[in-house]
């Protein structure tokens, strides 16, 4: 079974290539068969894939397909590395995957372009895949610039509103930005060891300077920090939500914005070589997940509170990573790619039920009209906060408690992750709240909220999961070593759930709707909803002075020099076409004086 | 027999020779410039006679006799040119024809 690995990425691809070939061919039933099908046969075989995995006792398997790139010297393999991380993040991106493509099926049925909506989506699984199951980080670099360039062309899917189109450049622009950093780290990486496989990497015994191997690590970051919208490079994920909202739960939520975990998980034996990266890495996963969850307090539109929650998350994650709870940090991708790809896809249905209205303000008393949306919102949210028992809860338990202990991390970055927990117990009550209580602010007919079971069905797996998934049990032993399980103070375990209750109760206080709500517009909270400024600076800082030069060099410097070739010539040919004045005694005159100076200037240098 | 010496020859070759150089360069009638040219191969062809007889060489007799009837070539081709100079433009005046000019 192991040998029919190539079999899980090569299926998406080949279905995308086919539903590319064939556009316009092919009824949307078909499309949507061979979409939803392809992602169903790479599950199905992941799933088998694993089983079997785990009764070899979860022993590494390296497929080589063939000899992609014959370098002298350094010859390159396409091949494929199967561990428990990689397994992991293959049954989540299958997984999930395969659910929000069935949702996505619903979802954009009767969408005249939906045949390409399925290439680029079957071709990001295919990317993705690609980008954990390489055993190089060249293939891992082909992935990752294939998802990058799926999640550009997903999120500027409906390129007729001019507002889709930015922030499909932008994100492009933004996570460009990472992936150069990347890309020089990966040169200084081969330069140092030889080699970009990564077992080869990883494995070296090769002394290599500690400045070198610093800088490798922390290009290395900046390309997970703008993969994963991280601090400073985040500003692209809430303009991402512009893409239809299985693409944001797909590739906004459950799987590419990971892309930077899975990379820092997959290279952690480099980085514990380096003193103080991992400190690095801590310090900004705690940062972005406050200042994610404050730019969330202030949305209005739902989409882009859950884009700021999912930064946030991540946030944790590379807290985890940073607090050497690589197990943790994975173990919360996992969960959260449950359960935010549950509130997303929820988030959808109550979208596509408002008629693509996205504000919640114009939302409100859903719980009566859609009860089961919102119960699945409702779950949903209750996994985001980390209620005991659901399946945020242990993933986000396990990084807090490791954050607590780790030499990189420590009390300090603690008590910002509690922090972060409050405001997402905030925020998220506050969503449901607004969203699901109170007076409903919109003016729809019962006849509109008439549940279709596509949209339920693939939801009922990632509910189970949301709530359950926290009983999963994933052992990382072979890659990360042995699960190291702190014992900590009963108070330091529970505070969490403690400050998610409070946050609980202030949102009820602050926001459960007793009257119309409206949005409030001070000076505040106008600066949370904007990201706390960062489009503003950044503006300031890099597109303003960007523009200005162009308004400055608009005649192009170096042109100059050239108009200045082409106006020589012509003042040249000016001036000597006033010789030929067309008196042939004057060229002869010419003619016999030339000979003069040449018969002169003989007897002369002789 | 009294020789005359070669010098005074080809002082005469370059006499006969700037005469003619200035004679095509001043006038502006065809015709004069053409007989001008005429003096000036004129020059050349004695040149090659003294050569001949300094050198006791038959060629220069030789190359007398191309120079000559290439004159004479030279001035048929010459005054038809002028026939048809006359009745485009009425008259020899060569600035007249600058018609090609820059």
């Amino acid at each position: 079974m192991h040998d029919l690995l190539f079999l899980v990425p090569l299926f998406p691809l080949v279905s995308s290539i086919v539903l590319l070939l064939l556009a316009g061919r092919l009824s949307p039933m078909l499309v949507a068969l061979l979409g939803v099908g392809s992602m169903g046969l790479a599950a199905i075989l992941t799933l088998l894939i694993g089983i079997e995995f785990m009764d070899m006792g979860g022993e590494s398997f390296q497929q080589v397909l063939f000899n992609w790139l014959p370098i002298a010297g350094a010859s390159l393999n396409f091949g494929l590395h199967l561990d428990q991380l990689s397994l992991v993040m293959m049954g989540v991106i299958t997984g999930v995957g395969w659910m929000i493509h069935w949702y996505a099926a619903a979802y954009m049925f009767g969408d005249k372009d939906v045949q390409r909506f399925f290439v680029y989506m079957n071709l990001f699984v295919f990317a993705m895949l690609m980008l954990v199951l390489g055993d190089s980080l060249v293939l891992l670099y082909l992935g990752w610039e294939g998802v990058g360039l799926c999640s550009f062309l997903l999120i500027g899917f409906w390129q007729h509103k001019a507002d889709n189109v930015v922030a499909a450049k932008k994100a492009f622009i933004v996570t460009r930005v990472g992936d150069t950093a990347m890309m020089i780290g990966l040169l200084i990486l081969f330069s140092e060891f030889g080699s970009l496989h990564i077992n080869t990497i990883v494995e070296s015994t090769v002394q290599v300077s500690q400045s070198n191997l610093w800088l490798a690590c922390i290009l290395l970051v900046g390309g997970a920090v703008g993969k994963s919208a991280q601090l400073p490079l985040q500003t692209w994920l809430p303009d991402a939500m512009a893409g239809p909202t299985p693409v944001s739960a797909l590739i906004h939520a459950a799987t590419m914005v990971t892309a930077g975990v899975y990379l820092i998980a997959r290279m952690h034996p480099l980085f514990l070589q380096v003193e103080g990266i991992l400190n690095i890495v801590a310090w900004i996963g705690a940062l972005t997940l406050v200042l994610a969850g404050i730019a969330a307090l202030a949305q209005s539109d739902i989409k882009r509170i859950l884009a700021y929650s999912t930064m946030s998350q991540i946030g944790y994650m590379f807290l985890g990573l940073g607090a050497l709870a690589f197990d943790a940090a994975i173990f919360h991708l996992m969960t959260h790619a449950f359960f935010k790809a549950l509130l997303f896809l929820t988030a959808g249905s109550i979208i596509l039920k408002m008629h693509h209205q996205q504000d919640i303000f114009k939302m409100g008393g859903l719980f009566r009209s859609l009860p089961l949306t919102s119960t699945f919102l409702l779950i949903g949210l209750l996994a985001l906060v980390a209620f005991p028992g659901s399946s945020g809860f242990f993933s986000k338990e396990a990084i807090l408690a490791a954050t607590y202990e780790a030499h990189t991390a420590g009390p300090t970055l603690w008590w910002i992750g509690v922090l972060g927990a409050f405001l997402t117990s905030l925020y998220s009550f506050r969503l449901l709240f607004i969203v699901c209580f109170g007076p409903a602010n919109h003016d729809l007919k019962e006849a509109d909220y008439k549940p279709s079971s596509q949209f339920v069905v693939p939801l009922l797996p990632l509910v189970t999961l949301a709530v359950i998934g926290g009983f999963i049990s994933l052992d990382f032993s072979l890659v990360f070593g042995p699960a190291h399980h702190p014992h900590l103070p009963l108070w330091i375990e529970w505070m969490p759930v403690a400050v998610a209750l409070v946050g609980f109760i202030l949102a009820w206080v602050l926001y459960f709707p007793r009257r119309s709500m409206q949005p409030s517009d001070g000076v505040i909270s106008r600066f949370c909803r904007d990201g706390l400024g960062f489009d503003w600076l950044y503006e300031r800082l890099f597109s303003k002075p960007l523009q200005l030069f162009a308004r400055i060099n608009k005649s192009d410097v170096i042109d100059h020099f050239y108009h200045f070739v082409g106006w020589f010539n012509f003042s040249l040919n000016e001036i000597l076409v006033i010789s030929q004045n067309g008196k042939l005694r004057w060229y002869l005159f010419g003619t016999l004086a030339g000979c003069a100076l040449m018969l002169g200037g003989l007897l002369w240098w002789r | 027999m009294m020789s005359v010496p070669i010098e005074h020859g080809f002082v005469l070759v370059a006499l006969l020779w700037a005469i003619g150089l200035v004679g095509l360069l001043s006038r502006k009638n065809t015709l004069f410039m053409l007989m001008s040219m005429e003096i000036m191969l004129n020059a050349g062809a004695l040149a090659f006679i003294l050569a001949g007889s300094l050198w006791q060489q038959a060629d220069g007799q030789v190359i007398y006799i191309l120079i000559l009837s290439i004159a004479a070539a030279e001035v048929g081709l010459g005054l038809a040119l002028l026939i048809r100079l006359r009745q485009h433009i009425g008259d020899l005046n060569i600035d007249k024809l600058d018609e090609m000019k820059g």
